[in-house]
């Protein structure tokens, strides 16, 4: 069922490769483009707002934020099944993208009660942990099977371009009005409206022959997917994977400690690694359709090893700059929506978006617990040290994933 | 699908319209474009940081002169402010020399942090990443120090929180102390999450006081800029101060565990390590300045410069209205009269 395909009309080159990816596709696009302008754009003063504006101890933050990180995991896993028992997606997404453009609101209702605040964040979290899973099980249902790399790669793309400029729209407010944190909320409110708005309009479910067989979809199903080979091997490479990444955040800290980058630039790496991310999404999709997508997916940890590698000295400067940008970049673009589509068709469609769920959960836990493992490794043998047994894991794991990839 | 794109193309201009009038709003209550303050008094005059006897601050007064550097006369606070051209978000005078931290526009937040002679005049400026939330001078006005929030780390990982704390000399900048060698309790400390901020200089214009944040708690630190070694002292120690006698700190200590604004300002004795709880009860989210060495001044939301006495003892009393950022550089000495509490307490 891919819609677009259908109603394409125009020149359509021979062969399956040529086909442009489905409308629904592109309007989901075009909802994660609003909705990450609307939460990126929170996500980048939150902290302000909360430390400056409110005069919350900045450690207070840390424990507010932790104590909401773990929510999406649980969210997402019942969302998603619950999603599938009614074969609703579209509707637990909308009501995701609902919840958190309700609390961009609250954030201006709670003011400074810590409490409020608190049960807002985790309003925001739960809606971002609803709509991820319906919202990639649609991308996968709206696309022909040969297709599905290509679609996320679209999406992905567009969902980028969302995550750039919402840090830019905020600042850009925050410097018209200062100290107008209320007006960024109210913006990004906007925004998140318009984005749910999109998704009444524009995104069709998914409605198949699969609506009627309903029977058999449970959270004892959904864990069920992983007795099979195929997807219970996806996931637990993907979470094995997830174990030995260095977070983002570690990729710009090394870099600016290496590079000593004038400060006032800092800011601007992760808009190179986006950039780099965007512009590849979609060629990353279309080969990964052609070559294999478990292929690229552990093609991007491998050039994901290339910027370990170059972080550890084995270049300098300029060179070392764009080489780690663009392979942190590049990374990203193998692997996100890739890893997405590699699952597609190892999940029977009434139970895709509990499957993507799963996967999804296990990867964001398994980069957490490597986030709190490389402070740990930082705290007591130093950043170098670090660094260098990170990227031999990382190596190993990645080699060993080729090999057995290799074996199959 | 016609009826879906006018429904878009409505709903889009009807939020844009909702956006644009509530930026619109927020843009009137801008203070520097609200007409001035009549009651707030303006006496003609430069502001000169070696004129004895004065308050320097930052005019919060609604108008055009909002976020000026401004002075007050110390004999009489609520007087008339004369009002400088140098605009700062915090700035800070010591020993005639001025020190200027400033937004500097552009899409994402970086500032400007700048010395200036005593006519306020910018000397020696470096650009720096961040937001400005502290800065100070060393008692001769030669070491300048700042912290600054820095928030494009959040493209790199939601919702962390960073500060970065510089420290700058006539002939050297470091915009970045974090990487100082740091011992927590006698012990080498490594760790990613380590943040100083708030950066108070000795007579030796070498030690510094700062607050260093890991592992969700706060500690003082006492640093050797030379030597590039830190220390911790003591937990629970944010943005201190040290009295110009080089004897006590004045910080901020956190005593509510949740809420916003949970600190209650502290004196802490470096001899005996005893601490004295001030009589200001509200919450001090600033980084106090000593007056002379029995009083201290800091900036209450409004904003306003309340001043108390710095041995727990007397009350808080205001000393100038829409003003913040105080620092008395030129004060004159121990011998300086402070006006009593009277009738100047109007809160």
């Amino acid at each position: 069922m891919y819609i677009a395909t259908a109603r394409q009309s125009g020149p359509r080159q021979a062969g399956s490769s040529g086909r442009i990816v489905s409308a629904n596709v592109i309007a989901l696009g075009a909802v994660s483009l609003v909705t990450d302008i609307s939460s990126e754009m929170v996500t980048a003063i939150l902290p302000l707002y909360l430390v400056l504006g409110l005069g919350f101890s900045p450690l207070q933050f840390g424990i507010l934020d932790g104590l909401y990180s773990g929510v999406t995991a649980f969210v997402r896993v019942i969302g998603g099944n619950v999603a599938d028992r009614w074969q609703r997606r579209k509707l637990v997404a909308g009501i995701g993208y609902g919840v958190s453009a309700l609390a961009k609101l609250g954030l201006i209702g709670a003011g400074g009660s810590a409490s409020t605040l608190g049960a807002v964040l985790a309003a925001d979290r739960t809606g971002k942990g609803l709509r991820t899973a319906p919202r990639d099980a649609l991308i996968s249902l709206s696309s022909a099977p040969d297709t599905v790399g290509r679609a996320f790669g679209v999406h992905r793309a567009m969902d980028t371009v969302g995550a750039l400029l919402g840090p830019l729209v905020a600042f850009v407010l925050l410097w018209t009005v200062a100290g107008g944190y209320d007006v960024v909320f109210v913006v990004s409110f906007c925004f998140a409206v318009l984005g749910v708005l999109l998704l009444v309009l524009f995104v069709s479910d998914h409605s198949g022959p699969v609506k009627q067989a309903k029977d058999g979809v449970s959270l004892k199903a959904a864990f069920g997917l992983l007795r099979d080979a195929g997807f219970r091997r996806v996931c637990s490479w993907a979470v094995l994977l997830g174990l030995v990444t260095v977070g983002d955040s570690f990729v710009y800290l090394l870099l600016q400690s290496r590079l000593d980058i004038e400060p006032a630039y800092f800011a601007v790496l992760p808009l190179g690694t986006a950039a780099v991310y965007l512009t590849l999404a979609v060629p990353a999709g279309r080969v990964a359709d052609k070559v294999g997508r478990w292929k690229m997916f552990l093609l991007g940890h491998v050039a994901l090893f290339v910027a370990y590698i170059a972080l550890l000295g084995a270049v300098d400067g300029v060179l070392m700059l764009c080489l780690v940008l663009l392979a942190h970049g590049a990374f990203y673009a193998l692997t996100d929506g890739v890893l997405m589509a590699a699952a597609t068709p190892l999940l029977p469609e009434k139970l895709r978006t509990s499957g993507m769920a799963l996967l999804q959960t296990g990867q964001a836990v398994a980069k957490m617990i490597s986030a709190v493992f490389f402070g740990m490794a930082w705290t007591v043998w130093g950043m170098q040290t670090a660094v260098i047994v990170s990227t031999v894991a990382f190596g190993l794991v990645v080699a060993v994933a080729w090999v057995r990839r290799a074996q199959r | 699908m016609k009826t879906k794109l006018s429904i878009t193309a409505i709903a889009v201009v009807l939020l844009a319209a909702v956006a644009f009038v509530y930026i619109k709003q927020a843009k009137a209550n801008d203070p520097r474009d609200m007409p001035a303050d009549v009651s707030v008094a303006v006496e003609p005059g430069p502001v000169t940081l070696t004129d004895p006897g004065r308050l320097v601050f930052r005019n919060e007064a609604p108008g055009p002169d909002h976020g000026k550097v401004a002075s007050v006369s110390l004999a009489d606070p609520q007087g008339p402010r004369r009002v400088g051209q140098l605009r700062c978000d915090r700035f800070y005078t010591a020993a005639g020399r001025g020190l200027c931290l400033a937004d500097a526009p552009g899409p994402l937040p970086s500032a400007t942090v700048a010395f200036t002679d005593a006519g306020l005049v910018s000397q020696k400026s470096v650009d720096i990443a961040g937001i400005p939330n502290r800065a100070k001078l060393s008692a001769d006005g030669t070491v300048a120090s700042w912290t600054t929030f820095v928030t494009g780390d959040s493209y790199a990982r939601t919702g962390t929180f960073s500060t970065r704390t510089g420290i700058m000399t006539a002939d050297e900048v470091d915009t970045n102390i974090e990487d100082m060698p740091l011992r927590v309790g006698g012990r080498q400390h490594r760790a990613d999450d380590v943040n100083f901020w708030g950066v108070t200089v000795a007579a030796d214009d070498r030690t510094f006081y700062a607050t260093v944040a890991t592992g969700g708690q706060t500690h003082l630190v006492k640093a050797d800029q030379q030597a590039w070694q830190a220390e911790t002292l003591r937990e629970n120690v944010e943005c201190p101060s040290l009295s110009p006698d080089g004897t006590r700190i004045a910080f901020k200590k956190r005593v509510a565990q949740d809420g916003a604004r949970p600190w209650r300002e502290h004196v802490l004795d470096l001899r005996t390590m005893v601490e004295t709880p001030l009589a200001e009860t509200r919450s001090v989210d600033d980084q106090v300045v000593w007056l002379d060495d029995r009083t201290i001044a800091y900036t209450l939301p409004g904003p306003e410069i309340w001043a108390v006495p710095a041995d727990g003892s007397g009350a808080a009393r205001l000393l100038v209205r829409h003003a913040s950022s105080p620092s008395a550089g030129y004060a004159s000495g121990p011998s300086s009269q402070l006006p009593t509490p009277s009738g100047s307490s109007s809160k």
